[in-house]
């Protein structure tokens, strides 16, 4: 998994197969892990790097998962949360797909609707959809608009 | 399939066109049995007065037919049923539905689920458009929208009517006025869109600052449910009563409307002056509503 650096610290080692997602804004890797459904309890390998420096932003967060990979609407959850990432496909130790994330003009079934009086927050086979703006969130049945604390409403 | 769920769906050329029709309907100025062959359900899961018979009468007065539910007790919803195959069944009865729903969306939800259309008859604290177009029509009937000052007035927060006939107000050239009791103020994203929309919205402290620049105000009721205690819901009511006193040096032209029920916000002697004209605003929910219904089921 690792190998020691001259400097006598611990290097993440490159996966076989699997995703890394690369220029997470930094501070939300836990976060894509929590939208990723991966806890302490799943079994997947896992390596995460926070606050890693980054010439282009800073800094940054990656997240490395082994033996999976991302399905569409994760790659829309994640795009809310650090537009700025970069999905790698990783198999037999080489990139074999690199994508940016886009968030797309509409989201279904990606984030929860705070409005406790919206349809879509009852036993309806409906799922929430929000439509993008530059100023929010707007929930196509409701009205209501998510403007800030995004991360908090992802399902 | 035309569906009535939200006054954001309407240009402004699609309001015009459904008060012209009001206006034809309100004057005799139509065929009669135009929906003689049609069958409406009615489906009302909060209470109403107005709205419900005047959709009705409207109904009637087309040569058409309605069959109605009138709360969730009567309804398979108490068995667990819900609303999307409520519409999915009624729907396959009925030409047309309208739908009074506690929920917001409710209304969008039915459109999904139905084979005939639907019109949003209020739905939760969201949109209640046939309310806002004859608050439009009532307006209209006295002086063209265009150039007009209009104030709300009351509980702005929770007022669906209010929001509505706000956004739908945006599509014209009319000033807002809006008064409201601390925490009743209009939602701070929807006083964004009408400002984005090109509205110059101004807030007031008290209605005695606004009421001389008024062409329109739009009373709404004050819920005692939004406050912790009566006496602070009789403070707060009490501030934001309509009584004669208040109507000196008004506008000449000036119209009081309410959506009706009224709960004490307008003092009943001011029903006796020229400036109330909410009865006659409740009225034109028929006229408004034959033309909905026409557009919905020609």
């Amino acid at each position: 998994m690792s190998r020691k650096d001259p400097s006598g610290g611990l290097i993440i080692s490159p996966i076989k197969n699997g995703t890394v997602i690369d220029h997470i804004t930094a501070g939300e890797a836990l976060n894509v892990l929590r939208i990723l459904g991966i806890t302490g309890s799943t079994r997947e390998c896992l390596s995460i790097a926070t606050n890693v420096k980054s010439e282009w932003m800073g800094t940054k967060d990656i997240v490395k998962v082994e033996n999976r990979e991302l399905r569409a609407e994760e790659v829309d959850r994640i795009a809310l949360l650090a537009p700025h990432a970069k999905i790698n496909i990783i198999r037999d130790y080489k990139v074999v797909e690199k994508k940016g994330v886009e968030i797309p003009e509409v989201l279904r079934g990606v984030v929860r609707c705070p409005n406790p009086g919206c349809i879509t927050n009852t036993n309806e086979p409906v799922a929430s959809t929000f439509e993008v703006l530059d100023k929010g969130l707007h929930c196509l049945y409701c009205d209501w608009l998510i403007k800030d604390d995004i991360a908090n409403h992802i399902i | 399939m035309y569906h009535i769920i939200s006054i954001r769906d309407f240009e402004r050329s699609d309001l015009d066109h459904l008060l012209d029709r009001a206006q034809e309907f309100d004057t005799g100025n139509y065929r009669p049995g135009l929906l003689d062959d049609k069958l409406l359900a009615l489906l009302f899961f909060e209470p109403s007065t107005r709205t419900r018979m005047s959709f009705a009468a409207a109904m009637g007065r087309l040569g058409g037919k309605s069959i109605s539910v009138d709360s969730v007790e009567a309804s398979s919803i108490v068995k667990g049923e819900t609303l999307a195959d409520t519409i999915r069944v009624i729907s396959s009865y009925v030409d047309a539905v309208v739908l009074r729903h506690p929920k917001e969306g409710a209304a969008r939800l039915a459109s999904e689920f139905t084979s005939v259309p639907v019109i949003n008859a209020g739905d939760g604290a969201g949109q209640h458009p046939s309310q806002t177009l004859l608050d439009l029509y009532t307006i209209r009937q006295s002086m063209p929208i265009d150039g007009i000052d209009v104030g709300l007035l009351g509980d702005l927060r929770y007022g669906r009517t209010a929001h509505s006939l706000a956004l739908a107000l945006s599509l014209y050239d009319v000033t807002l006025h809006t008064v409201a009791p601390g925490g009743l103020e209009m939602p701070a994203n929807i006083t964004l869109e009408l400002r984005e929309r090109g509205m110059e919205v101004i807030e007031h402290p008290s209605v005695e600052e606004a009421i001389r620049e008024l062409d329109v105000l739009y009373v709404t009721r004050i819920q005692r449910e939004r406050f912790p205690d009566s006496a602070s819901y009789y403070d707060v009511a009490s501030s934001y009563r309509i009584t004669t006193d208040l109507l000196d040096d008004v506008k000449e032209r000036l119209m009081i409307l309410h959506p009706l029920p009224r709960a004490g916000e307008i003092d009943p002697a001011v029903d006796c002056t020229p400036y109330a004209r909410y009865f006659e605003q409740a009225r034109n929910g028929v006229p408004v509503r034959m033309a909905l219904l026409h557009e919905v089921m020609k």
